[in-house]
């Protein structure tokens, strides 16, 4: 089987931001748009993918995530299989190469791989025929969660260019915040990365970030704040000394979210830590979109099976 | 039988010979050396058009015999070895068990004798079971034929363990070898610390983990005045910290790998753990300090570091994929391709780099050099001639090659050990 590509889209497999360019995030981001509105109406279906087959390939615990790809597959009506670590032959042994194989046997048409692993998502498109979606892998990349941070970010903010986005937290370990960094420096937003210096390393500079090590510089004239989940595993691993010392200097407060524009936006892919990063009434303001991140997560998910398994092979299907 | 090889251009760093020379070799040694030498009896080798070098000697294998013969053992390292162009080896101790004692000394010695078709030397652990803490009886090692002692694949973080091995080790006359890492700050780690790691989401194991061992190595070296090896040098950091020993005049020497002098992190973009190996590939600075410290003479030994492993145990996730990659079968034409033919070092450096220097510090007598009464271990070179990579043709159990479908150009097409063809192009 020759891999078939969308004509709105170049790529076979969605692995990463980085390998996106402006136009095609904006591509994404559109098609998100008309999806979005499926999701609004009594009968939240339509029949574009009938008859294609999605595995969630979940080797990582995720709740959002996992059902936010199903319930997007069957509002585009393809079948969907989940299948996570525990369920598994992974924990009798198998490789992932012997899982994925099986799994293609049964005539899968997309993979969405979760993985605890940097690079999963890549290891299993070099040998597989389905398309593969990366739903986090690692520290490395997850592209749908950026990609819905932006089309929550264009509802709010009607633009990318010029705004200010600090994102917080644990930058070092964080796939969220590498593929946001990507995505927003392509689209032409200011990016300010802050945390301890132990968990936010000078070299994310290069990618054109700008490094701050006070969150009250990094909210200051901020458009869009996002906060990120603090592991405590973390905190054993010396990265930082002791999570009271990590609340004191990190933690979005009322008085710190002042510093930033009156109307900024607060952002977090969750699962939150409440009263660590972020103080629990800020993230139940009117300011918070937490929640329509969630949402939007749908129909971004939507657009990316739509552009990635659509298309052609619909055509020659008909 | 006797052996003739005519017309060579012979190249002898140790006796600083480059001309056009015939050798006759009788009885496993090298019996004669001359312009033109005739003799009836002998089997003629036309090297005309061809390099002729003492045996290359690879300092760092690791054979994986005894205990994990699935993925190399010691007849099929010798056969990669052979067709590599290198008639000696030595068989790094962390085995399972590890050579750390006279029974497994023994056993590849005696082994090898009946299997391998290239010299194996075995390198004995420095402490018991690789542990860092207790030494080896080094000297009953030596008798039973070690000719060096490391415990390649740990350092020895204990700075007492170390000072005392170099301090007993000098009356044997060994050298001993360190692999340079401090675990604390390569713990998890994957790849080389840099902007590729933090790229790619993986885990760094930082330059400065290497260099902070081998400065204190070679203050240890200082202290003692005992002869210390750096294993597989791979920074930039380590490279000058042993420029500043040698100018003291320290009895310190190091080996570089192929991999290290041609491969950097950006190799690491797909994931292919076939590139995950430690020391990690470093970045393109690190790696051109390797290289000028090759042309200046600061690097005394090219070795490879061959590490074999299995496909299935390679064939996973970055993360849960073993460290190493097989070189016996592509160092020479790495660095025939990349080095000599660039003229980046001289073909007479090449031999240094590949035989003189690793006989000398090994303290091998017979071997790394071509005169007469010395063993007759010796390399054909075909600087001309051009190949692909191909690992389904490898003599090496193991297929975790970096170096796949690579184009190369010049190769070793004969390898002779103690007077016989053990390998022909």
């Amino acid at each position: 089987m020759s891999p078939e590509f969308s004509p709105q889209f170049r790529h076979y497999h969605l692995l990463g931001i980085e390998e996106l360019d402006a136009a095609e995030i904006m591509t994404i981001l559109d098609t998100a748009a008309s999806m979005a509105e499926i999701s609004e109406r009594e009968i939240k279906k339509v029949p574009t993918l009938r008859g294609k087959t999605v595995v969630n390939l979940f080797f990582e615990p995720s709740t959002r995530t996992r059902s936010s790809f199903e319930l997007a597959a069957k509002r585009l009506s393809a079948d969907i299989v989940n299948f996570s670590l525990q369920a598994s032959s992974v924990v009798k042994g198998e490789s992932l190469k012997d899982t994925v194989r099986n799994l293609e046997a049964m005539a899968t048409d997309a993979l969405v791989v979760r993985h605890s692993c940097s690079g999963a998502p890549h290891y299993i498109a070099s040998f597989c025929r389905s398309h593969v979606i990366n739903a986090g892998d690692g520290s490395h990349e997850h592209p749908t969660q950026a990609l819905l941070d932006a089309f929550t970010i264009r509802q709010f903010k009607k633009r990318f260019k010029g705004l200010k986005v600090a994102i917080v937290g644990d930058i070092l370990h964080s796939r969220v915040a590498r593929s946001n960094l990507y995505l927003l420096r392509k689209l032409g937003a200011e990016v300010v990365l802050c945390g301890p210096p132990s968990l936010v390393p000078s070299e994310f500079s290069f990618w054109g970030a700008k490094i701050e090590y006070k969150l009250e510089e990094a909210l200051a004239g901020a458009d869009v704040i996002m906060m990120l989940r603090i592991q405590r595993e973390r905190q054993k691993a010396n990265f930082f000394p002791s999570v009271r010392e990590y609340r004191n200097l990190y933690c979005l407060t009322e008085a710190r979210f002042k510093l930033a524009k009156k109307d900024a936006i607060i952002m977090h892919p969750g699962p939150i830590n409440r009263g660590i990063e972020i103080d629990s009434g800020l993230a139940d303001s009117v300011q918070s979109v937490i929640l329509k991140q969630v949402a939007n997560g749908i129909a971004v998910r939507m657009a990316v099976l739509y552009l990635l398994l659509g298309g052609k092979e619909r055509e020659a299907a008909d | 039988m006797k052996l003739l090889i005519k017309n060579g251009r012979v190249i002898d760093p140790a006796t600083g010979t480059d001309e056009t020379l015939d050798i006759l070799i009788s009885e496993g040694k090298i019996a004669s050396l001359n312009p033109r030498i005739e003799a009836t009896e002998a089997e003629v080798i036309d090297a005309s058009r061809l390099v002729v070098t003492p045996g290359f000697i690879d300092m760092h294998v690791h054979l994986r015999e005894p205990g994990e013969e699935h993925k190399e053992d010691i007849a099929s390292a010798a056969q990669a070895a052979a067709r590599g162009g290198f008639t000696t080896i030595c068989a790094m101790a962390n085995t399972k068990p590890p050579n750390d004692n006279r029974g497994v000394t023994e056993y590849l010695v005696s082994e090898a004798k009946k299997r391998a078709v290239v010299n194996i030397f075995p390198v004995a652990a420095i402490t018991r079971g690789l542990a860092g803490q207790e030494l080896t009886d080094m000297a009953d090692l030596c008798e039973a034929g070690a000719v060096a002692f490391s415990d390649d694949g740990q350092p020895v973080a204990n700075s007492l363990v170390l000072r005392r091995a170099l301090e007993y080790a000098r009356f044997l006359g060994k050298l001993i070898i360190d692999h340079c890492e401090d675990k604390n700050l390569t713990e998890d780690g994957v790849m080389h610390e840099g902007e590729m790691a933090y790229r790619l989401g993986l885990k760094g194991m930082p330059a400065a983990a290497e260099e902070i061992v081998i400065a204190r190595d070679l203050i240890l070296a200082e202290l003692t005045r005992s002869r210390l090896h750096l294993a597989h040098l791979s920074t930039k950091g380590g490279l000058e910290l042993l420029r500043q020993a040698k100018k003291k005049g320290l009895g310190v020497s190091a080996e570089v790998t192929p991999h290290h002098l041609v491969l950097t992190d950006e190799c690491l973009a797909s994931y292919n753990a076939n590139f995950k190996v430690n020391p990690p590939l470093r970045s393109e600075e690190h790696r051109r300090a390797l290289v000028e410290g090759l042309k200046d003479g600061t690097i005394d030994v090219i070795a490879t570091d061959h590490a074999p492993h299995t496909e299935e145990e390679k064939d996973v996730e970055l993360d849960r994929a073993p460290f190493g990659l097989i070189g016996l079968e592509t160092a020479v034409s790495i660095i025939l391709d990349r080095f000599v033919q660039k003229n980046i070092i001289s073909l007479e450096r090449f031999v240094q780099l590949m035989a003189t220097k690793p006989a000398e510090l090994l303290g091998l007598k017979n071997k790394g050099r071509i005169a007469v009464g010395a063993d007759a271990d010796l390399t054909l070179l075909n600087l001309r001639k051009e190949f692909t990579v191909d690992v389904n043709h490898f003599a090496s159990k193991s297929r975790n090659c970096p170096f796949n479908g690579w184009k190369l150009k010049g190769m070793a097409v004969m390898t002779i050990v103690g007077g016989k063809i053990v390998y022909r192009f």
